[in-house]
């Protein structure tokens, strides 16, 4: 039997291969890139006249906002300040931009590994919170007092985020080693809290902490409200790092441990030299994506009474003066956590590779 | 020797029982306070206010309900919604979720790049944000007067969305939902005698037939098929209507879930072995049958768990719906505290609630997998 001779398989490479590949390989592929291609033109010719060809950017010509077909940024040049400061005194504002630069430096340089020891992370930590923390409040070197009511917009987010993590933190190692305790007791007990926490919703969380532990406490131990919040935060957050930690610290082989007990090494060292840092490099990449949810989280502070950006931002569609311009308003605030969520989980991509390379 | 243990064992021993004087400790201590401001604040204790009614409404539920209903009935209405809008979101989301997800694995780039777009844009912006807008967009829409009018059956207003449903009563609908159990354990029990295909258009015909005996049969006389609505003066009559606040949780709840989901279900495709695929075609199998008995099967498997967790995550997301005034269970708990004052109760029966609404997803889920599990080596 003879073999029928067969053309030569098409191309493999150059662009007419690739775009056969990519776009055209059956005929419904072909349709449907067709389909998407036109999809992908429509959003981003409405994007750019919309948002950009036809905008109105600046407070003068407010008049023409909401008749023309473009966007009005100019509710943003106007209302700016309020979004991301709240309700913290005018005057003061280059204080909140100060502290927030300090802890957002702090951000980026827990993000380069010569930081990356048990020591110089928390040294680093401390620091740059409390400086936040210093200037937004003052009271001192004739910087003028601001109590935590009138904190609020992009800043107090940025207080209630760092907070949670500098609280959460150490708490969350803490929990990762007693629910491993060798003491079944404590073991259990830990085990418990982590559960209950884990399977409530954070608002009811922090609504117990807001409304329901003022009448459990006696009056001189109840602080302010923000601070209640907070630690309620921080449990909470510490409850989810702690299982991610737990979870590291069960992939060290035991040899590592084995080895420094012969060594007789002591515990307090094991912990420290030994076992945190390769717990967290081992979960560097979930524990990135907690923080990622976390600052995610923090927008729901706004339902128990606090001014953070988002209730700030929305304080502004609220007040009727710019009611129509909801759509700038919030667009202009998905764009601020856009910015850091998107910069934490593409850091956090990087390092899944580079750990993943073996340069870590 | 004897005795370094026995100091040891002490030594553990008087460790946790100092744990837990100190826990039990601090509650009892927490229990006296409490007690002690309660009373001097002249608050009543106890769960009889269960039984009083409650004076107020809610905007929306799924069970009947009016200011004359009790405490209990107003917590069940609450568990309802939330329930009502946390299984359909998990089912919309899982959907869509699964298309982003075959659009992200394709080889087609401008299905990709939109997949793409679509996670970066909905995972990186909170979910509360998210359903504040959708809330803000359907309720700067038209009045119904002027509704969005899609073929004059539904309309997209002010209101919400207004549909054309089957005019069926509520019998209709339990007897429906029977129909379809024992449809389904009927077809269980014949699986062996027909292939996959003949089943599934079995089952549909089937249904089909169910309903339209219920729809001829079990309406009023004079109760049109089905009721499609009208404009009558400032409203709608007939047909249903999804409120504003439902529709704006679910459609920020199922496009921020999916977008989690999708990812899931991406590294699941993604973490089948090309060998296995191979192996598969090898033996013969058709592209969909590779699909069906390989690739689906082993991704479903490995995205279970992480699924799963995600589930417990959306039900308890279901809370952000009172910024927008959802009376899911916990707005109806905070109402209820401003109201009654039973603060401590109240939030008892709130943990209480979302505890066994995560227990029992998660007990599914885990029944699920265990089904699922490869039996034998693993």
């Amino acid at each position: 039997m003879a073999i029928e001779a067969s053309l030569p398989p098409a191309a493999q490479t150059g662009i007419a291969a690739w775009l056969r590949k990519h776009f055209f390989s059956t005929w419904y592929d072909a349709i449907l890139s067709l389909v998407f291609l036109a999809l992908i033109f429509w959003v981003v010719s409405g994007i750019w006249s919309w948002g950009l060809r036809d905008a109105i950017w600046s407070v003068e010509d407010r008049e023409a906002c909401g008749h023309g077909a473009g966007a009005c940024w100019a509710v943003i040049q106007d209302r700016h300040r309020l979004i991301l400061f709240g309700l913290y005194p005018y005057e003061e504002h280059w204080r909140s931009t100060l502290a927030c630069l300090a802890v957002i430096m702090t951000m980026i340089l827990s993000c380069v590994p010569l930081f990356w020891t048990v020591w110089r992370l928390p040294i680093l930590w401390i620091v740059g919170f409390g400086t936040f923390v210093l200037l937004m409040r003052g009271g001192f070197a004739g910087l003028p007092l601001v109590t935590t009511e009138q904190w609020g917009g992009l800043s107090l987010t940025i207080f209630i985020f760092s907070a949670v993590f500098v609280l959460g933190m150490p708490l969350a190692v803490t929990l990762a080693f007693a629910r491993r305790s060798s003491l079944p007791v404590i073991a259990k007990a830990t085990g418990i809290f982590i559960d209950v926490f884990r399977s409530l919703p954070l608002l009811t969380i922090l609504f117990a902490a807001a409304v329901v532990v003022p009448l459990v406490l006696p009056d001189w131990l109840q602080g302010d409200k923000l601070g209640r919040v907070i630690i309620g935060f921080a449990l909470f957050f510490a409850a989810y790092q702690a299982e991610i930690i737990r979870a590291g610290l069960q992939s060290i082989p035991d040899g590592q441990v084995e080895a420094a007990v012969s060594l007789n090494m002591p515990f307090w060292s094991q912990v420290v030299d030994i076992q945190l840092p390769q717990a967290f490099r081992n979960t560097l990449p979930s524990t990135i994506n907690q923080a990622v949810i976390t600052f995610k989280e923090t927008s729901i502070v706004t339902i128990i009474g606090f001014f953070e950006v988002m209730a700030s931002g929305n304080a502004v569609v609220g007040t009727g003066e710019w009611g129509q311009q909801y759509v700038e308003v919030y667009l202009f605030l998905a764009f601020i956590y856009f910015i850091f969520v998107f910069g934490l989980s593409r850091y956090g991509a990087w390092l899944e590779t580079r750990m993943r390379l073996g340069h870590g | 020797m004897s005795a370094l243990l026995r100091s040891r064992a002490f030594k553990r021993g008087a460790i946790q029982i100092g744990f837990l004087v100190l826990l039990v400790g601090l509650i009892i201590a927490a229990a006296v306070v409490g007690r002690t401001n309660i009373l001097s604040q002249g608050m009543a204790t106890g769960f009889g206010f269960l039984e009083q009614t409650t004076g107020w409404t809610l905007s929306f539920s799924v069970i009947e309900i009016g200011p004359r209903s009790t405490y209990t009935r107003m917590l069940l209405a609450g568990i309802l919604n939330t329930l009502a809008v946390g299984l359909l979101t998990l089912v919309l989301a899982s959907l869509l979720g699964l298309i982003i997800a075959l659009m992200r694995v394709s080889t087609n780039t401008p299905m990709k790049i939109v997949g793409g777009t679509y996670i970066e844009l909905f995972r990186n912006v909170p979910v509360i944000l998210q359903v504040l807008f959708w809330y803000a967009l359907l309720t700067h829409t038209p009045s119904p007067r002027n509704a969005i009018n899609f073929g004059d059956i539904a309309f997209f207003s002010n209101r919400g969305l207004t549909l054309p449903v089957p005019a069926l009563s509520g019998w209709d609908v339990i007897l429906l939902a029977l129909g379809v159990v024992a449809l389904s354990v009927a077809f269980r029990k014949l699986a062996y005698r027909f292939d996959f295909r003949q089943r599934v258009f079995g089952c549909i015909a089937a249904f089909v037939a169910l309903f339209s005996i219920l729809i001829l049969t079990g309406r009023a006389p004079d109760m049109p098929l089905i009721s499609v609505p009208e404009l009558k003066g400032l409203r709608f009559v007939g047909g249903f209507t999804l409120k504003p606040e439902f529709t704006a949780l679910l459609i920020g709840l199922v496009l921020f879930g999916a977008s989690y989901i999708g990812e899931i279900i991406r590294g699941g495709l993604l973490s089948v072995d090309k060998g296995k695929l191979e192996a598969g075609a090898a033996l013969g199998l058709s592209h969909s049958q590779v699909n069906r008995f390989i690739r689906i099967p082993l991704a479903f498997r490995a995205m279970l768990p992480a699924l799963s967790n995600q589930y417990v995550w959306l039900m308890k997301g279901t809370t952000v719906g009172i910024v927008i005034g959802y009376p899911d269970y916990f707005a109806v708990v905070s109402t209820s505290i401003n109201q009654s004052g039973q603060t401590l109760e109240l939030l008892a029966l709130l943990m209480i609630g979302f505890v066994i609404i995560n227990y029992s997803l998660g007990f599914a889920m885990n029944v699920l997998n265990e089904r699922l599990k490869l039996k034998g080596r693993n």
